[in-house]
């Protein structure tokens, strides 16, 4: 059955707090899951107050002023700092999204920031997601043909068969959509999740793959495809604007096709 | 101890291949229940005050009890279909997932003809 309360070591405790420089005008507070498994101790939340006119805009900019000026010991993912490497998602504010592209300023009163939802915790903000990158790489989301390339080089796309593509490829995999959605939360042993998915259309959807009746063939499943539920939070929850939903149901408009 | 790789624990058992046939029958049963369904409430509310004779005749007649029947058969294949994927949402014991599988559609297919014969009963009772 769904569990619906916590294991007694997985409860989370009041952790530290950390106050703002005496001098500092404009504070506000940033209440941060931790967790750390050699200690043996619960998660708790630690909270740090930050002057913001010393801060960067974007929630990422608070966790690195943290990192690098009050507590060493915080632990979360970040690169490219400008939403296009996906490392630095986590769950703000109640809600999935990329640290960088959230301004603080969005937020009212304390910034609440926890990692992505029910995955395994390696540290602090950073989740385990090794089984959604087995489920990206179990759909083989790669260009598949059995006809030759041209002699001269590329396989040609018309303007509006590329057109296909727009709102697909500019997925970066952060995987905010899959930990956002109720159905993998409880099935993510088997249901392959919207982020999967949407990479799944984006190879379905492109005119040189010419693997689509396999493609289709390995996801006509009722835990694969169909434990998605149209529950959108999906759509509702993906930093780049994309809608992982409507790319589910193409899916199973097109399993649809082939039947009759 | 579990060693095996995740894209071979991913991959389990493979696709089921079906699945497409659960979803489309749940979505034609919803549809079906629309017009089966206003057709239901309209005729209670103009029956509700009738006596037992008005009913038996209403119901006995060539149109009423064919809707009548295809409510019944729609509405438990709908509510089967709909309960079957709760259950497999949320019940993760196997043995337990398996036997209120079961459970449902014994008791869908129970009432549902116990359903279908009563309307039967009214319809040939008179011939």
């Amino acid at each position: 059955m769904v569990e619906f309360n916590l294991p007694a070591n997985s409860v989370v405790k009041e952790g530290k707090s950390f106050s703002a420089p005496a001098d500092a005008k404009n504070v506000r507070s940033f209440k941060i899951y931790r967790f750390d498994p050699d200690s043996g101790d619960n998660p708790r939340t630690d909270t740090y107050d930050i002057d913001l006119d010393k801060c960067g805009p974007m929630v990422l900019d608070a966790l690195i002023k943290i990192k690098n000026e009050i507590d060493a010991t915080l632990t979360f993912r970040r690169s490219c700092r400008e939403g296009i490497c996906g490392s630095c998602a986590m769950n703000i504010d109640g809600r999935n999204t990329l640290a960088c592209l959230k301004p603080i300023e969005d937020i009212k009163g304390e910034v609440k920031i926890y990692p992505l939802p029910h995955m395994p915790v390696v540290k602090d903000l950073v989740p385990d997601l090794s089984q959604p990158y087995a489920q990206l790489a179990s759909i083989e989301p790669w260009l598949k043909a059995d006809s030759p390339a041209p002699p001269d080089g590329e396989r040609l796309q018309s303007r509006e068969e590329r057109a296909k593509l727009d709102g697909l490829w500019e997925c970066i995999l952060c995987f905010s959509c899959s930990t956002a959605c109720p159905s993998y939360w409880w099935n993510s042993d088997r249901y392959l999740g919207p982020a999967v998915l949407l990479q799944a259309y984006r190879w379905l959807a492109d005119s040189r793959d010419e693997y689509t009746g396999e493609r289709l063939d390995a996801l006509e499943d009722p835990f694969r495809l169909y434990r998605c539920h149209t529950i959108m939070n999906c759509t509702n929850t993906c930093p780049k604007g994309l809608n992982p939903a409507l790319a589910i149901t193409e899916i199973k408009k097109m399993i649809a096709e082939r039947r009759a | 101890m579990k060693m095996q790789s995740d894209l071979g624990r991913v991959r389990g058992l493979g696709s089921a291949k079906s699945g497409s046939s659960h979803w489309w029958t749940q979505r034609v049963t919803a549809a079906a229940n629309l017009p089966l369904g206003i057709w239901f409430i309209l005729s209670i509310l103009a029956g509700h005050t009738a006596d037992y004779d008005a009913v038996h005749a209403w119901l006995s007649s060539y149109f009423h009890s064919t809707m009548m029947i295809l409510m019944i058969v729609s509405v438990a294949v709908h509510f089967t279909h709909g309960l079957q994927v709760v259950i497999e949402d949320y019940v993760h014991n196997r043995k337990a997932e398996v036997i209120s599988l079961m459970l449902i559609k014994a008791v869908a297919a129970f009432l549902s003809v116990a359903a279908i014969v009563s309307v039967l009963r009214i319809v040939f009772a008179g011939a």
